[in-house]
């Protein structure tokens, strides 16, 4: 650990903050329809595309209507994904000649992208043609984040509406995401990443003879778009099989920066959106400072356990922290922050091969989307699963003291806390019961590369990554087997849907309920104590289930590792 | 269910239009005017030929140049297209090692790394990523240490003074963006392009 480590860690945070407050109030006024500096160029293109496909922008569906809405419009971009996946043979641009996609591998590859998970058990540059990575990824960036936001925008309006029905209009509130929002800041950062050296060209790949006279092949493409809103739509799946340690995809410090602010930006600012819609900022601080907190720990541990680095590589005279699977242009500072950033919000995107990073630094990446990705998390879809640790801290406060919970001058009762309860509890279900299979069986085993308690970290790093929507690896894992393929496409779907339904459900309940004035007995809920007891419960709920395996994994693997054991 | 199949699709068809056609074929306009180099790969020429990206790390073995960090970047096996062997620098196909910090494999790799290094220079500690694999098997820089370490044999088999080669890697190093970002650096290529102009003057 050096000083200038900690303060490129404080800097971004100090900016991450600061730019998260006017775009936060941006994306209220965006939300609710009134006019923003983009409206004269962006209102005709959205009133055009509501003509074309029969919306109605003043008629609203109740939660029902907006869910089904929502499955109805990814369930056909799954279709049309996995079409192109499938025919990309055919398909014009295609200069490197890429053969079609297997059966199994274009399902995973295609539930990824819909799921916003962002799995990937291919290399861009040897598997997939221009036209895939634009015409069917790139899409599926965009309307994959848009999707998230909406939801939580119908969950934030069953708190701010009062004895309602609706909860919004699904195909209205994507929309505007896509236009005012997502595709406005990537030219933004996409044409800076060009201007730092990221390729933005439709040519063939390049045959180069190095100094020493080998030949070596330079991928291109269309990158530095698609890399852009790979990192703002927290969807984080490469355009080149190393992901964002490729220099191609992330040539230096400033584009780094720029990436991994992108990665928190819209999650963090969603906060302070939520705080508008609800008519009350300090609402959504309390939510900001509660996944500050945990993430700031994470980062601590995270960054002093790469710091540190690997005893058995200081044994053979080596010092200073492990640069196995670092760039020397990011060091350890960059890559722990990246690694805790990526798998907090749900992004997926490496600068580093989290296979490599020391057990403890792995732990926490693993820790991270095992708390279902609630801090800050994926665009839209962090927030809306905070709210339901929120919906369970009200209701452990209120068991306290006796009262019914309230949040946000609504009544939290029985049905929502079960519905709560439900989303939070699916997650683990899946990671730990397919794990558990694939510990013991032998078409389970065959994949894991590293032997002794990382291999187990494997497993578990793989099925936490899916369910949790977050779609990095241990890449030395073999994910690209038809029991990987098959069980990890289910966990992304288990992970994004049975988590939606609840949150609709209880917006659905919410809407209905008559406001509820503050009282005396009120417990607020933009206080110190709040944030704290939304800690607690974050940790307590999701950590607990998980600190068996945890324990069995990387815990037994860095005790291993101050002993001196090699596996 | 029916009445939201015409919006599913023609807002899925709208979007995949504007988002996965328009904009990155506007984004390529652009950059191509605004940032031709940068946009097209950073290729580095040399008597008109391609010799790769600037931004790119290659492979450089030889004692007559700075040698470049170990890579773990496969490709497939020349006899047998179902097989991969080890290709370092291939940049069709990114990597890492993937090995875990206790894997027996990756502290035996280190170890004959690091006895290789000390034979090629007994006074110094090896540094950290001279006997590392990058996450992605292709970066492009050493750090000002790990390049400092190699000044010695290079200067002998190129026949010039220490002294020369020293200057010429410290001229070469990078600092962190705006004094904080990042880490201190050297540019392989660019290193290496120099030290021929210096033999051939």
């Amino acid at each position: 650990m050096t000083i200038n480590g900690w303060l490129q860690i404080a800097f971004y945070f100090a900016i991450l903050t600061a730019l998260a407050l006017p775009l936060g109030r941006f994306m209220a006024r965006v939300f609710e329809g009134e006019r923003t500096f983009l409206s004269p160029v962006l209102g005709p293109v959205e009133r055009g595309f509501y003509r074309l496909a029969g919306v109605d922008e003043t008629s609203e569906q109740n939660w029902l209507g907006y869910a089904v809405a929502m499955l109805v419009f990814n369930a056909a971009g799954f279709f049309l994904l996995y079409a192109i996946l499938r025919c990309q043979d055919m398909l014009p641009l295609n200069p490197a000649g890429m053969a079609a996609m297997g059966p199994e591998l274009a399902f995973n590859t295609a539930v990824s992208f819909v799921s916003n998970t962002n799995w990937q058990n291919y290399g861009g540059e040897s598997t997939l043609s221009y036209f895939s990575q634009m015409v069917g990824l790139t899409t599926q960036n965009f309307v994959s984040a848009a999707t998230g936001v909406a939801l939580l925008l119908a969950i934030i309006r069953g708190f701010s509406r009062a004895s309602a029905k609706t909860v919004g209009n699904f195909w209205v509130d994507m929309t505007r995401t896509v236009l005012y929002v997502l595709l406005p800041l990537s030219i933004l950062v996409g044409l800076f990443l060009v201007w730092q050296g990221v390729p933005q060209n439709m040519g063939g790949y390049v045959d180069a003879t190095t100094l020493e006279g080998a030949k070596q092949t330079l991928s291109q493409g269309p990158a530095a778009s698609q890399i852009a809103i790979k990192q703002l739509g927290t969807n984080g799946g490469g355009f080149w099989n190393a992901n964002s340690a490729v220099p191609y995809e992330n040539p230096t410090p400033l584009s780094n920066f720029v990436q991994v602010l992108s990665i928190l930006l819209i999650p963090a600012a969603l906060c302070i959106t939520f705080g508008r819609m609800v008519k009350d900022e300090r609402q959504g601080w309390a939510i900001f400072a509660a996944m500050s907190v945990v993430f700031l720990g994470c980062l601590a541990v995270s960054y002093w356990a790469e710091g540190s680095g690997n005893p058995l590589l200081h044994a053979l005279g080596l010092s200073g922290g492990s640069m196995e699977g670092k760039e020397v242009r990011f060091g350890i500072a960059n890559s722990s922050l990246w690694s805790v950033a990526t798998t907090a919000a749900s992004n997926g995107s490496v600068n580093a091969m989290h296979d490599s990073l020391t057990p403890l630094g792995g732990m926490v990446a693993i820790l991270l989307m095992q708390l279902s990705e609630v801090i800050f998390g994926g665009v839209g879809s962090g927030l809306y699963g905070m709210l339901l640790y929120v919906i369970v801290a009200v209701f452990v406060a209120g068991l306290m003291v006796g009262r019914t919970p309230e949040y946000l001058g609504k009544k939290i009762e029985a049905r929502e806390v079960k519905f709560a309860l439900l989303g939070i509890l699916v997650l683990p279900l899946f990671i730990l019961g397919f794990m558990s299979i694939a510990t013991v069986a032998p078409f389970g085993v065959s994949s894991v590369q590293d032997a002794g308690p990382h291999g187990f970290s494997e497993i578990m790093y793989l099925y936490s990554s899916s369910v949790g929507n977050n779609g990095s690896a241990f890449g030395g894992f073999t994910g690209n087997t038809p029991w990987y393929n098959v069980t990890g496409g289910v966990s992304m779907l288990v992970g994004r849907y049975f988590m939606i339904i609840p949150v609709m459900a209880i917006a659905g309940a919410l809407v209905a309920k008559k406001a509820a004035p503050a009282s005396a007995g009120t417990f607020p809920t933009h206080g110190g104590l709040f944030v704290g007891l939304l800690v607690g419960v974050v940790l307590i709920v999701g950590g607990l289930t998980f600190f068996p395996a945890l324990a069995l994994g990387p815990i037994v693997e860095h005790l291993a590792m101050l002993a001196g054991q090699t596996f | 269910m029916l009445n939201h199949l015409r919006p599913a699709l023609v807002l899925l068809g709208a979007f995949t239009l504007l988002t996965g056609v328009a904009y990155p074929f506007a984004m390529t306009g652009v950059a191509q005017v605004v940032f031709p180099a940068q946009a097209n790969g950073s290729l580095v020429e040399k008597d008109g030929k391609v010799i790769g990206s600037s931004i790119m790390g290659q492979s450089f073995t030889s004692d007559r140049y700075f040698q470049s960090r170990p890579s773990a970047t496969v490709g497939p096996d020349p006899a047998d297209a179902s097989k991969t062997v080890s290709v370092p620098y291939n940049a069709a196909n990114s990597g890492g090692s993937n090995y875990g910090p206790t894997s027996k494999a990756l502290i035996e790799r280190v170890t004959a790394d690091v006895e290789a290094r000390k034979s090629q220079n007994p006074t110094q500690a090896v540094p950290m990523d001279l006997v590392t694999t990058s996450a992605s098997g292709l970066d492009p820089h050493l750090s000002p240490e790990a390049a400092l370490f190699q000044v010695e044999r290079v200067a002998k088999a190129r026949n010039l003074p220490i002294e020369q080669v020293k200057a010429l890697v410290e001229q070469t190093v990078e600092q962190r963006t705006l004094g904080l970002l990042g880490e201190p650096r050297v540019n392989l290529l660019a290193l290496n392009l120099a030290l021929d102009k210096l033999g051939a003057r």
